[in-house]
């Protein structure tokens, strides 16, 4: 049970994160704080023409939270904006839903279905949803932001 | 090599008080459960202790024959039921050695706390007036005082505490001063396991005519807890951290100020005369009991008095003094471990996993059927004091066992190997 949990694909997100630090120009940004264990994780969107350029992420947590906001940083860069969504839906499916929808798992791709055993550690489900919260807070505010092209916004300032 | 687990008697006198962690574990139903396949082994006692077999009995019989209205009805079960509620309250009077006049039934350390902070904070706190808590502090005992300050115009100020986590005293002597009028403190840090001089800073308090109010959740299941002797205001405990239920507990409060406190509530049991004109509140530890109380909260709470009661509990605080040496010694040997606070308190040991998530670390524990504590434990400014987002917490109970201590070192190391 533990090792389905901490698969080697975790913990490598985990030691090594993919898109991890602040980006010099972005959209918007949004923090998700897990107020139980003091996990704080800050998401960065970037817009381009037809979607999201890239999505970037910092800050500090266990495990599951970082690799998480790893793998979600992967899958969603280069996405259209509805594609982002829809992976989002499927995952927070997976993850969190009493009953996950059967076609959650093929709506995303390996790295995030590796993630669905946590769905079997109800205390570690909001570690594994954290991220994508920030995200949904975010691209909303870039999209509000945006109201058509990307802004092309410096960073720096706090968009929300 | 065990040698606590060896029953001790008392020597000398007939029919003294043993111990015996293998005959106490034995009375508590949910020591027998497995997690995962594996059995339990709970050592999140500081979060909440489990019941021995006495005190759920204790809370079933009242429910099935002295279950009526507390201090209202003339019938024979409203009589019962008073009784089985104020022996209760004497109980805890023993436990904490004072009269059951000045024991005021609560929810809890954080009901009695918010009371204490919301009464004698609009009594004693004016514009420019200070509080003094400290780093140590839980935020039952902190943010209480911090909105009282805010509302009240006085200013919070937090006495830190040493590299190894003693409160640093001379700083909060330093700190107390003519516009002192209240001191905050907890008795037993429940991260560090500190045990606070609280007399000490009661004589700093009295100095200046400050009042003291004591978070005692950590202390009565661990320690002998004598107000008078403190000289403390305000005492505050929980049923539940001393093998009692849930939502219940009470607060000592001096007899300088239980009678003259304004009381925090207002309804049913508290009044003397009731009009819009005028309305005045009784004396005594009813005046703060206002509504229907948890009779069975009260009960159990009596009857968990009675456990404790019921061994020998200065060989209890040897056997888990062995048991948190056992855990220190243990975490030393394994690399990457650090053990934080003091080297002698209480039986609480907080620690990190170099590389690993305290989290991370109590989920793999968990998968071993060890139950622990991981995360900032309610201690926001003591966490930022250590430089830490988290730990994971190892809490001791008498009926713990040198076994579990293994249990609990192993499955640190198997974390250890996990996230290598």
């Amino acid at each position: 049970m533990l090792e389905s949990l901490y698969q080697q694909i975790l913990l490598d997100h985990s030691r090594h994160p993919c898109h991890h630090g602040r980006p010099e120009r972005f959209d918007a940004e949004a923090e998700g704080h897990n107020p139980i264990c003091g996990d704080k994780v800050r998401v960065f969107v970037t817009l381009k023409d037809d979607g999201i350029e890239e999505v970037r992420f910092e800050g500090a947590g266990c495990a599951i939270s970082q690799a998480s906001a790893s793998m979600m940083t992967n899958a969603l860069s280069g996405l259209s904006i509805d594609d982002a969504k829809a992976v989002r839906a499927a995952f927070l499916d997976l993850v969190a839903a009493a009953e996950p929808d059967k076609s959650s798992g093929e709506r995303v791709n390996e790295e995030l279905r590796s993630m669905s055993e946590v769905r079997r550690f109800p205390a570690r489900v909001k570690c594994a949803t954290l991220a994508w919260h920030a995200l949904a807070r975010a691209l909303g505010e870039a999209l509000k932001g945006s109201g058509g092209p990307p802004s092309g916004s410096v960073g720096g300032g706090k968009t929300g | 090599m065990n040698p606590a687990r060896k029953p001790s008697t008392a020597p000398g006198s007939p029919g003294a008080l043993a111990f015996d962690p293998e005959a106490i574990r034995a009375q508590f139903p949910m020591l027998g459960a497995t997690m995962h396949g594996k059995p339990l082994v709970y050592l999140d006692n500081a979060a909440t202790t489990q019941r021995p077999r006495a005190v759920i009995d204790s809370v079933v019989e009242h429910w099935s024959t002295t279950n009526g209205p507390v201090s209202r009805g003339v019938h024979a079960l409203g009589s019962l039921a008073t009784e089985k509620y104020e022996s209760a309250r004497t109980a805890a009077a023993s436990l904490l050695n004072a009269e059951p006049e000045f024991i005021v039934f609560t929810k809890g350390v954080t009901d009695g706390l918010n009371l204490v902070a919301r009464s004698l904070g609009d009594e004693l706190l004016g514009e420019g007036d200070e509080v003094v808590v400290t780093e140590l502090e839980h935020h039952s005992n902190f943010l209480p005082w911090r909105q009282a300050c805010l509302r009240r115009g006085a200013v919070l100020r937090v006495a830190p505490i040493t590299d190894s986590g003693e409160l640093d005293l001379d700083a909060l002597r330093a700190m107390v001063n003519g516009r002192t009028r209240i001191v905050a403190v907890t008795h037993v840090s429940n991260v560090l396991g500190t045990v606070v001089p609280v007399s000490e800073i009661v004589s700093i308090a009295r100095g200046v005519g400050a009042a003291v109010v004591v978070d005692g959740a950590q202390a009565p299941g661990h320690l002998p807890v004598d107000v008078q002797r403190l000289g403390c205001d305000f005492y505050a405990i929980s049923a539940h951290k001393m093998f009692g239920p849930a939502g219940a507990g009470v607060l000592y409060m001096s007899p300088r100020w239980v009678d003259r406190l304004e009381p925090a509530q207002y309804g049913g049991g508290m009044v003397e005369l009731a009009s819009a004109e005028e309305s005045t509140w009784i004396t005594g530890p009813h005046r703060h009991e206002a509504g229907t109380p948890n009779t069975e909260g009260a009960v159990g709470l009596g009857a968990a008095v009675a456990f404790l009661g019921s061994f020998d509990r200065a060989a209890a605080r040897a056997h888990e003094r062995s048991l948190r040496d056992a855990i220190v010694a243990g975490l030393g040997q394994i690399p990457k471990a650090r053990v934080y606070g003091p080297a002698e308190g209480a039986p609480i040991v907080s620690f990190g996993l170099e590389g690993v998530h305290a989290h991370d670390l109590a989920t793999v524990l968990d998968a071993e059927g060890v139950a622990v504590r991981a995360g900032h434990m309610c201690a926001q400014p003591l966490m930022r004091r250590l430089g830490v987002p988290a730990l994971t917490r190892a809490s001791i109970a008498p009926y713990n066992t040198h076994a579990e201590v293994e249990a609990l070192l192993d499955g640190v190391r198997r974390a250890g190997q996990i996230f290598a």
